[in-house]
């Protein structure tokens, strides 16, 4: 291409719009990925200036000239990545509030269920489903202008944060310059922040449920949810009904939960004990190796798949089974869910306990064949007693899995609060519940929904506690022989 | 020792008799709690088997379905009346109709309405659309008369699979008599084949059995998995690497590490109320996404991920540390240049599995409004989709037969999945596995 000299600026301006106009109406993934190869470039830059500042001879830079492209590329990456993310949080809420205050009065003045309704119309038609309501389909023209203009104030933004950054990296870039120093804090920081991860889950899960969970109790009191013993969340249609409310009482679905987790408990146990008891002391090592993993699979096992069992195979199956010897046996019984997650749990309580088995040392085995004892005898009366704070241990994690699972409960049990200790009846539990208040529901503000996160508040903290006390048991135990 | 002697009601007897007397006892105590222990051993084992057996024997009939060769005229009048031949008008055409003619072509005596309906419910409400898909490739059709291999509805399927039983009364069975005689016709004029259900792989859900698939299930667990996987991996690593590697040990690490162990135990379900209130209540990200149930399934990952990392670097002997840090390297170089190439194989190991638990996981996503019946196959991280697990639970409430075939069919597909990821990490850690 010839180009005349006079030619060349305005030329030059006139590419540059057209880049912009190519360019800075972009999708964030186009973005993103623009960023990151820019970055590299930055990196490239950097690297070669490094290099150039010593002419090659790299021993008098203070840093390998790698520190200085990364210290240049963190420099130009990071800022850009802040700002796409904070838009990325922020945009949808904007543009909502945006297009709402836009909207005709007539919406406008709509309580808030209904505007949010409206909202995903309009989200769903921008996604491409069709609508015949002119107001939502004026509301999407808006919104895709919005998020148009949006996207472009967002890519400006980010590529003016992150050269201002780029270049003031590069800039700074000289022989006697600390980079790997500073690459290396860095990288630190971003250690630290990803393992602080951890806690700000911890932190999330608590406030959002326990936010919630007030909202609840400010409707309900404490009290009657936790000693209530009629649960009927399902709020009347008409107002005039009785328990337009609905009731709160969980007591049945506590009930439930500990029914089912007995039942399972005591298949889990006796088992799952025996069997690691078979499996370390008396089992050749290659029956062993065969049968420990086979063991294991049980626990790999997705659990839709145990409540698809539970529900579909072994109900219909335990209630035949009752017709016969002349029983009513529920569709839905505990017993069929409870066997299914006994089943379920049995390696939770069969591989912990067959560690600490093998950890309780030899000389006490050896000296209770010396007194005479039978093999037998030194386990039930030496080896389980010395070992028996890691099987509890063992025994409340499993108890913490089964109080929590969620799947074969949802699929096998039932629906309706029943307070009932016959395991041949149908009991609901507090999983359970929490997935059918919720699923489907998209309003967050009746007592219906709120009462979802007040049971799993009350999971939360059970499976907590029993979490800690088994966690604080086994390492106790595991210092015990080390 | 001294035999000591007890005298009991005159009659001495030594220690010595006693525990004979009693050996055999002992032994057969001995005896009976191996036995118990190997029983219980077996039950779970046995349970095992019936577990899977029983959703293999289930699973094997839904990867064949049955398909009616019909001769269908490809009436220009009732596909493209106006004969514009463009893609719009074509695919609006009434595919419908023709097979209903091509239907009472073959069974001429079919006169009365409620009989013609009848009929007309042999073939698959999806059947219009095969043919149509068929005219759209090649509008040279139209006009011709071309035999179809029309999919069945799944009544007729179940008749000839033996679930739906001859034997039972007409009032108790969903096909009727007549409906059955056609069948034997068809049949009989080998217009009835049976053939790989390609259908089950190659579309989304439906509510008709015989058109249901798996394949929005399983790009959307595809897209769900890929969200943990870039999410979960590289933080899980870096945190455990501080964690193990740089943390000073203080309350905070304390805590922090008290935090993931208990994480690692949090029932899922919680996880499913935090992604709702989070991320999309607050976060305002859209119901259903991949993007929502990978974040997720990051935060349940992340906690499995840290702890198999963790336990990785520490079986890599501090000599090596030592030797890094005596030639001159920083500690943050000592660590990303030795410890962590040498700690991978065993950190990817613990990830696959923790991925591989991620990948059955369907309690949190049932929250966030995964459950949501979505026929489209999803193709972005955004995108309305349902995973795997999830549609095994939503076709497991499907009262229909043919449902609970397809439902082992499709938990038969995510254990093969569960099998190839164990699989591979089974096989990182035969191969890399290091003794120091």
């Amino acid at each position: 291409m010839l180009i005349a000299a006079g030619q060349g600026g305005a030329v030059f301006t006139h590419n540059f719009k057209i880049w912009l106009l190519t360019v800075v109406p972009m999708e964030k993934t186009t973005l993103i990925f623009l960023i990151l190869v820019l970055a590299a470039l930055m990196y490239y830059l950097a690297r070669t200036k490094s290099v150039r500042l010593v002419e090659g001879r790299c021993s008098r830079l203070h840093s390998l000239p790698v520190y200085y492209g990364n210290y240049a590329a963190m420099w130009f990456l990071f800022p850009g990545l802040a700002v796409i993310s904070l838009w990325f949080s922020f945009e949808d809420s904007i543009l909502t509030h945006l297009i709402v205050s836009g909207l005709p009065v007539e919406i406008m003045s709509q309580s808030a269920e209904q505007l949010g309704l409206f909202m995903n119309d309009v989200k769903n038609v921008v996604n491409g489903t069709s609508s015949e309501s002119e107001d939502v389909l004026r509301a999407v023209g808006k919104y895709r202008e919005l998020s148009s203009t949006s996207n472009q104030i967002m890519a400006f933004v980010t590529l003016v944060v992150s050269l201002v950054g780029g270049w003031l990296a590069y800039s700074r870039i000289a022989p006697g310059f600390h980079a790997r120093n500073h690459v290396e804090t860095w990288v630190r920081y971003l250690l630290i922040l990803c393992s602080s991860l951890a806690v700000l889950t911890t932190i999330g899960i608590i406030l959002s449920v326990l936010l919630e969970s007030l909202r609840f109790f400010n409707r309900i009191p404490v009290t009657e949810f936790l000693f209530g013993t009629s649960w009927s969340p399902q709020t009347a249609m008409r107002s005039d009904q009785v328990a337009s409310e609905g009731a709160f009482g969980a007591i049945p679905l506590f009930m439930g939960t500990l029914l089912i987790s007995l039942i399972a408990l005591s298949v889990a146990v006796p088992v799952g004990l025996l069997s690691a008891i078979y499996l370390s002391e008396y089992a050749s090592p290659r029956f062993r190796a065969i049968a420990k993993p086979l063991l294991e699979i049980l626990a790999g096992i997705p659990t839709v798949v145990y409540g698809f069992f539970a529900a579909l195979v072994l109900a219909p199956a335990i209630r035949e089974l009752g017709s016969r010897i002349g029983l009513d046996v529920s569709s839905e019984s505990a017993l069929a869910a409870g066997l299914v997650m006994g089943i379920m749990i049995i390696p939770f309580v069969s591989s912990l306990a067959d560690d600490f088995i093998n950890a309780v040392p030899q000389s006490l085995r050896d000296g209770a064949y010396a007194l005479g004892a039978t093999q037998s005898e030194a386990i039930r009366q030496v080896v389980i007693p010395a070992a028996l704070p890691g099987v509890v241990g063992g025994i409340l994690l499993a108890a913490s899995r089964a109080i929590g699972e969620t799947m074969i409960v949802v699929m096998a049990s039932g629906l309706t609060a029943n307070l009932t200790f016959n395991p041949l009846e149908a009991v609901t539990t507090v999983t359970t519940q929490i997935v059918t208040l919720l699923v489907g529901d998209q309003e967050f503000d009746s007592a219906k929904t709120l009462a979802a996160f007040a049971l799993g508040l009350v999971l939360f903290v059970v499976t907590l506690v029993l979490n800690i006390i088994s966690l604080y048991i086994v390492r106790k135990y595991r210092e015990q022989y080390e | 020792m001294n035999d000591s002697t007890s005298d009991t009601g005159g009659k001495s007897i030594t220690t010595l008799e006693k525990v004979k007397a009693s050996l055999g006892k002992r032994r057969a105590a001995e005896l009976r709690f191996q036995a118990i222990g190997l029983v219980s051993i077996m039950a779970a084992l046995l349970f095992l088997v019936v577990l899977l057996g029983s959703i293999v024997g289930n699973a094997l009939p839904a990867f064949t379905s049955t398909y009616i060769g019909l001769d269908v005229y490809l009436d220009p009048e009732q596909i493209d009346p106006e004969a514009k031949r463009d893609s719009a008008s074509l695919a609006g055409g009434n595919y419908d109709a023709c097979i209903k003619a091509a239907l009472a072509r073959s069974f001429p005596d079919v006169k009365d309405r409620s009989q013609k309906r009848a009929l007309n419910a042999l073939t698959s409400s999806s059947a219009p659309y095969q043919i149509r898909d068929m005219v759209l490739e090649n509008p040279g059709l139209i006009g011709q008369t071309r035999r179809f291999w029309l999919l069945a509805d799944d009544t007729v399927d179940q008749v000839l699979k033996g679930s739906i039983k001859r034997s039972t009364p007409e009032s108790e069975r969903k096909i009727k008599d007549h409906q059955l005689d056609w069948i034997d016709q068809l049949s009989s004029q080998r217009r009835i084949k049976q053939g790989f259900n390609v259908t089950f792989f190659s579309s989304g859900d439906s509510r008709e059995p015989e058109s249901a698939g798996i394949l929005g299930a399983l790009s959307g667990s595809f897209l769900t998995l890929l969200v943990t996987i870039s999410l979960s991996l590289p933080i899980g690593m870096a945190a455990a690497i501080y964690l193990e590697e740089f943390a000073p040990k203080n309350g905070w690490t304390d805590f922090i590490e008290v935090n993931i162990n208990n994480l690692a135990a949090v029932p899922s379900i919680v996880f499913g109320l935090l992604g709702l209130a989070v991320f999309i209540n607050f976060m305002g990200i859209t119901r259903s996404s991949p993007l929502v149930g990978g974040l997720i399934l990051t935060l349940m990952t992340m906690p499995v991920i840290i702890i198999a990392g963790r336990s990785a670097l520490k079986s890599v002997p501090p000599s090596v540390r030592d030797a890094a840090l005596g030639v001159g390297a920083s500690p943050i170089q000592a660590v990303f240049h030795h410890v962590f190439p040498l700690a991978m194989p065993g950190m990817l190991t613990g990830a696959i599995i923790g991925l591989s638990r991620a990948l059955g996981e369907s309690a949190p996503l049932l929250m966030i409004g995964m459950v949501a019946f979505i026929v489209d196959v999803p193709e972005g991280i955004r995108d309305p989709a349902t995973v795997l697990p999830v549609q095994i639970y939503l076709w497991a409430d499907s009262p229909e037969r043919a449902f609970v075939e397809r439902t082992s069919a499709a938990i038969l597909v995510l254990l093969a999945f569960l099998v190839c990821m164990n699989g591979l990490a089974v096989y990182l850690r035969k191969k890399y596995e290091r003794r120091w």
